[in-house]
């Protein structure tokens, strides 16, 4: 185990070298240097010499190399182009916002997905199972910056019930808890879906298991057998699917965020995108990918703790 | 050729049984339809700017009604189909290729440069999708051909992991290895035996990945960093819907429905590609 999680680390650090390493390249890839682009073209030479120099621009390759890293791993991201603030500092006032609307959107998501999991293996092989199956379907194809327009339209244009921008007042949960309605179900509906498939399937081959032809013949009812002693293997699975979903929930956040004016990660990298403010796009991305390895790491690491059959593919 | 007719038919003909599936191939037949005719059928030019008539109701003239500059919505969405297909077919055809050449090096090459690639692939694949896409569109700025540079560098290390592990499981394949035994050279292995086995999976991937394309596409133009105004695309048409929602919703509604129904459409068609011609493969697609 211990071994194993080791190596899995290592493994995620290296691939952040690398990702690191060609974000730099990057850069340094598309014709013009990157001051005079951020500045565009109405910069005066002293204001370009002096970026050029803040971002140290103006030395050799391979000390901007070593001090891009030293610094990163320190946690200088530099400094926003126009506000002149910390990176860092823009990245963790907006990353709870992201946060909050991840968790609860995938919290609804989780419980209603397994849910209607579960049902459609109580009702496998009914039509019910193929309308919950054609359901989850179109619920993970669904764009979700359409859903929330379309919730945005309904719920806040026409009946007025909830806001349509921004992230509620600061110290009131009510308001904030109203703000985040729209977001999270927007941000969790494709996840509804892709749960309940997923637990389906998973459910499926358990239910051909040793310990459910025990529990069925104690006389279980299938709701039970189903519920509790099914879902707890079929369940795990869902574990890995889900950390590795984080990107796919950032995705939708990006564009949700936009849709709601709401304060976090998606609003600050898209008006950054849109400046060509490269710290913080390059900080925000840097950010993002060092905590997605994270989580999904651990996720693995949780797996293998959870489940002895992997833990023993491991050992051998 | 002959053989090749006859599966198509048997594919149509096992599709035309899953009433999704065929239902997904005919949303799917009637946005192509509307690409290709976008000219004969729109009724007005979807470029022209008539500011008298800005934000009109739905008409007879005007079926679904005109934007802010006065263009007419219907005609802008029927060129928004234009746009998204193909965006959708170009990028996801070249990022096919793409994933099929390197999937095929790794795979078949040296151990050194497989391992090389699998890392790279695996590096790109473990970024956050819409950061790496963000972080590519600051640095060659937004536009239709950055569109399609980004999707490419998304999805073609997916297809390159796909073809590297089929190609992995038949070059040690029996007759893989009788064709070597007898002298063949790599590149007819490669040609004649590795690749009409590995196309198969490759192309129900990417159909399936299809609507995630058209999405992205939609997504990135929404927020401005997709294609570019006037050029209509579904994205920047439901954007322009989006900042007058509260005087006139009929805008973002008719841009929000295309989107829904071909992201439909193209994940109905996939899935009953998938179930018609390879049960077995798992799902590995964008999502």
């Amino acid at each position: 185990m211990l071994t194993y999680a080791i190596k899995r680390s290592l493994l995620a650090l290296l691939i952040l070298f690398v990702v690191m390493l060609a974000m730099y390249a990057m850069v340094f890839l598309v014709p013009g240097d990157p001051a005079s682009i951020a500045l565009g073209p109405r910069a005066t030479p002293e204001l370009k010499q002096q970026l050029i120099e803040r971002m140290g621009l103006d030395q050799p390759i391979l000390s901007q190399v070593y001090h891009f890293f030293y610094n990163a791993v320190t946690g200088d991201l530099g400094y926003d182009v126009w506000s002149k603030r910390p990176v860092l500092a823009e990245i963790l006032e907006a990353f709870p916002y992201t946060f909050l609307l991840g968790v609860v959107a995938l919290a609804w998501a989780l419980i209603l997905g397994v849910f209607l999991g579960c049902a459609a293996v109580i009702y496998r092989g009914t039509p019910m199972d193929r309308i919950l199956g054609i359901l989850s379907v179109s619920m993970i194809s669904v764009p979700s910056f359409v859903v929330a327009i379309y919730a945005l339209l309904i719920f806040a244009v026409w009946l007025r019930w909830l806001p349509a921008i921004g992230a509620g007042e600061i110290g009131d949960p009510w308001s904030q808890f109203k703000a985040i309605i729209m977001p999270a179900f927007a941000v969790g509906i494709s996840w509804v879906g892709y749960l309940a498939r997923m637990v389906r399937a998973s459910m499926l081959e358990v239910m051909g298991a040793n310990h459910i032809r025990t529990a069925r013949a104690f006389g279980l009812s299938e709701r039970r057998v189903v519920f509790k002693h099914a879902l707890r293997v079929a369940i795990i699975p869902t574990i890995s699917i889900v950390a590795v979903g984080f990107g796919s929930i950032l995705s939708s956040a990006v564009f949700v965020e936009t849709v709601f004016s709401r304060p976090g990660i998606g609003t600050l990298i898209t008006s950054a995108v849109l400046k060509r403010n490269y710290p913080v796009v390059m900080g925000t991305v840097l950010v993002m990918t060092a905590f997605y390895l994270i989580v999904v790491t651990l996720a693995d690491l949780l797996i293998a703790r959870l489940d002895p059959r992997v833990r023993d593919v491991l050992r051998s | 050729m002959f053989s090749a007719v006859e599966s198509l038919m048997r594919t149509v003909k096992s599709l035309s049984r899953d009433p999704m599936g065929f239902l997904g191939l005919g949303l799917v037949v009637m946005f192509l339809l509307m690409a290709m005719l976008a000219p004969l059928i729109s009724p007005f030019d979807p470029l022209k700017i008539n500011v008298q008539s800005k934000f009109m109701e739905p008409s007879l003239a005007h079926w679904l009604g005109t934007d802010q500059l006065g263009r007419d919505t219907l005609s802008r969405i029927i060129y928004g189909s234009r746009t998204a297909l193909s965006i959708s077919l170009t990028a996801t055809g070249l990022a096919g290729i793409c994933g099929l050449l390197l999937g095929l090096v790794a795979g078949f090459g040296p151990r050194w440069l497989d391992n090389v690639f699998v890392l790279l692939f695996d590096s790109i694949s473990s970024l956050p999708m819409i950061m790496f896409a963000l972080a590519v569109i600051t640095v060659l700025g937004p536009g239709t051909g950055t569109l399609i540079v980004v999707i490419i560098l998304i999805s073609a290390p997916g297809y390159a992991r796909l073809i590297r592990a089929q190609t992995l499981t038949l070059k040690n394949s029996d007759f893989v290895l009788a064709e070597k035994s007898m002298g063949a050279s790599s590149g007819r292995i490669i040609l004649l035996h590795l690749l009409p086995n590995v196309v198969g999976p490759l192309v129900i991937i990417l159909s399936m990945d299809i609507p995630v394309v058209i999405m992205l596409e939609a997504g990135l133009s929404y927020l401005n960093l997709g294609v570019r105004p006037p050029t209509p695309s579904w994205g920047n048409i439901l954007y322009d819907g989006y900042t007058s929602i509260r005087s006139s919703p009929t805008l973002v509604i008719a841009a929000g429905a295309p989107l829904v129904l071909a992201t439909l459409g193209f994940t109905f068609l996939g899935e009953g590609l998938r179930d018609a011609l390879d049960p077995k493969l798992q799902l590995m697609s964008l999502r």
